[in-house]
């Protein structure tokens, strides 16, 4: 074997930032499409809308009890006939692995999210709901002005939490042969071979960005807390 | 439309066994996995809460070393990096192993050490989360530290956390999937394998999918069980388990 050497480190950096920087946009994409959906999912279930509700339960506890790699094959090869089908001819349309990883990602992770916010509109009190009506508010004025302002910021430290989760779990998409920071890392080491180097600076790279994110949520968790026991 | 499944594969099994022996490997990473990551947790957990600084420190590093690395490159570093580090003759050794047992046993360590970490911080909540009184009274009984953990903390804290430590049996589970990155054919790797040599990626995928929710189920309804037996009586208010990773979330 030959001698660990960290300089090769440096000529493969470029390389590696460009493989995290998908890995942030993928991270950055999934977050704000699977809050949009999310928070759709779990009004849906809060407000016990009629088959939508039963539908979004049932897409939540699928959708959380499946690994996340079967759901990104499952995604490779639905995603051209679901497309197809749609389209007028009718023939598969073939989109790539890379629109792959980010229609799986923003669908999977908006049933986590969406768990996240349905109990935070649980644990929002009744009477909030009711004054807003007493004052006369439709109800899509009352979610939109009064309820989830507050649940947003009551679950946002556990939607941060989430996020960093995501942030390590679009490695995965490391199985469709994706360049993020682990692809971009395992295709150098197929090229040089220097695997121990490569693959210890790819987890210290992952270990600084998730412990300095999760401190960060851990003050923005206490200053919450501060605020919450001000009230 | 699970028809394919009944038919013989190349190497004379029927495509349904490939699948099973997928569950099997994904089952026994699981069980074992948990029971490791089980103790481990517990360990660590304690580990954080007791008044030795450089015992808590290390646990505390443990914690932030394992949860802030993705599962995936962890099974790299356990998988490709450990038999280079290790002396030579044990990373021959590692390396020599035969085919299943060569990616199981670092899928295992690494599925452990990992879960180890998000269990041993919800030890830590539980330990935490009991009434102050509890430890001066064992020090008012005269139990030795080790006394007091073993037959007052623990009993109470692990009862505490039962729900959430649902949201960690259900994790370990489906992370096994992670396993196929590095050989192992677990279940999703021989659903893909079916899927590949049929065509029939509905069959494959779907059995699979199938066999995943009927694993969430078991565990989630065991988990319940064991809750309901194990379950602090009293009037306090309790938590039922929760489905998934949410209470795991908050503590990270």
């Amino acid at each position: 074997m030959q001698a660990i050497d960290f300089t090769i480190v440096l000529q493969a950096w470029p390389y590696l930032c460009s493989g995290l920087a998908f890995s942030l946009a993928l991270t950055a994409t999934a977050f704000t499409a699977g809050i949009l959906l999310g928070t759709g999912l779990a009004l849906a279930q809060h407000l016990e809308i009629p088959v939508l509700g039963h539908a979004a339960r049932i897409y939540i506890a699928t959708m959380r009890s499946i690994p996340l790699i079967l759901v990104l094959f499952w995604f490779f090869f639905l995603a051209p006939v679901i497309l197809g089908s749609l389209s007028p001819d009718g023939r598969p349309v073939s989109i790539g692995p890379t629109s792959t990883a980010f229609i799986t990602f923003c669908l999977f992770e908006a049933a986590y999210y969406s768990e996240i916010i349905r109990v935070g509109l649980r644990a929002l009190s009744r009477g909030q709901v009711e004054a807003s009506q007493s004052l006369g508010l439709t109800t899509p004025q009352t979610y939109r002005y009064v309820v989830l302002p507050q649940v947003a910021r009551t679950v946002a430290p556990i939607v941060l939490s989430q996020t960093i989760i995501l942030f390590q779990d679009t490695s995965l998409v490391y199985v469709l042969s994706l360049t993020d920071l682990v692809g971009a890392t395992s295709k150098l080491v197929q090229l040089n071979g220097r695997f121990v180097e490569l693959y210890v600076t790819v987890a210290l790279v992952y270990l600084t960005i998730c412990s300095l994110a999760s401190h960060c949520v851990a003050i923005l968790k206490r200053r919450t807390a501060g605020h919450a026991a001000q009230r | 439309m699970f028809d394919v499944l009944f038919d013989q594969a190349s190497d004379g099994q029927r495509y349904l066994d490939w699948l099973m022996s997928g569950l099997g490997w994904t089952l026994a990473l699981a069980f074992f996995g948990w029971w490791i990551a089980f103790a481990v947790g517990i360990l660590v957990g304690v580990g954080r809460t007791v008044e030795i600084r450089s015992v808590a420190l290390l646990a505390r590093l443990y914690v932030e070393i394992f949860r802030n690395i993705p599962v995936l490159v962890q099974m790299f570093l356990w998988y490709f990096v450990l038999p280079e580090i290790l002396p030579a003759a044990a990373g021959h050794w590692l390396k020599q192993l035969p085919p299943p047992w060569g990616s199981f046993l670092p899928a295992l360590a690494c599925l452990s050490f990992y879960t180890a970490s998000r269990v041993a911080e919800q030890v830590r909540a539980g330990i935490e989360a009991l009434p102050k009184g509890q430890a001066e009274a064992t020090r008012a009984l005269g139990l030795s530290s080790v006394q007091a953990y073993r037959l007052v903390i623990l009993p109470q804290a692990l009862r505490l956390i039962v729900p959430s430590l649902t949201s960690e049996v259900m994790a370990i589970y489906k992370n096994t999937s992670v396993a196929l990155t590095i050989g192992l054919l677990e279940l999703t790797a021989q659903a893909r394998q079916v899927s590949e040599e049929t065509f029939q990626t509905f069959a494959a995928f779907g059995a699979a999918t199938l066999a995943y929710l009927t694993l969430a189920l078991v565990a989630y309804g065991l988990m319940t069980l064991v809750d309901r037996r194990f379950h602090i009586p009293g009037p306090a208010q309790r938590s039922r388990p929760r489905y998934g990773r949410l209470r795991t979330a908050k503590e990270a």
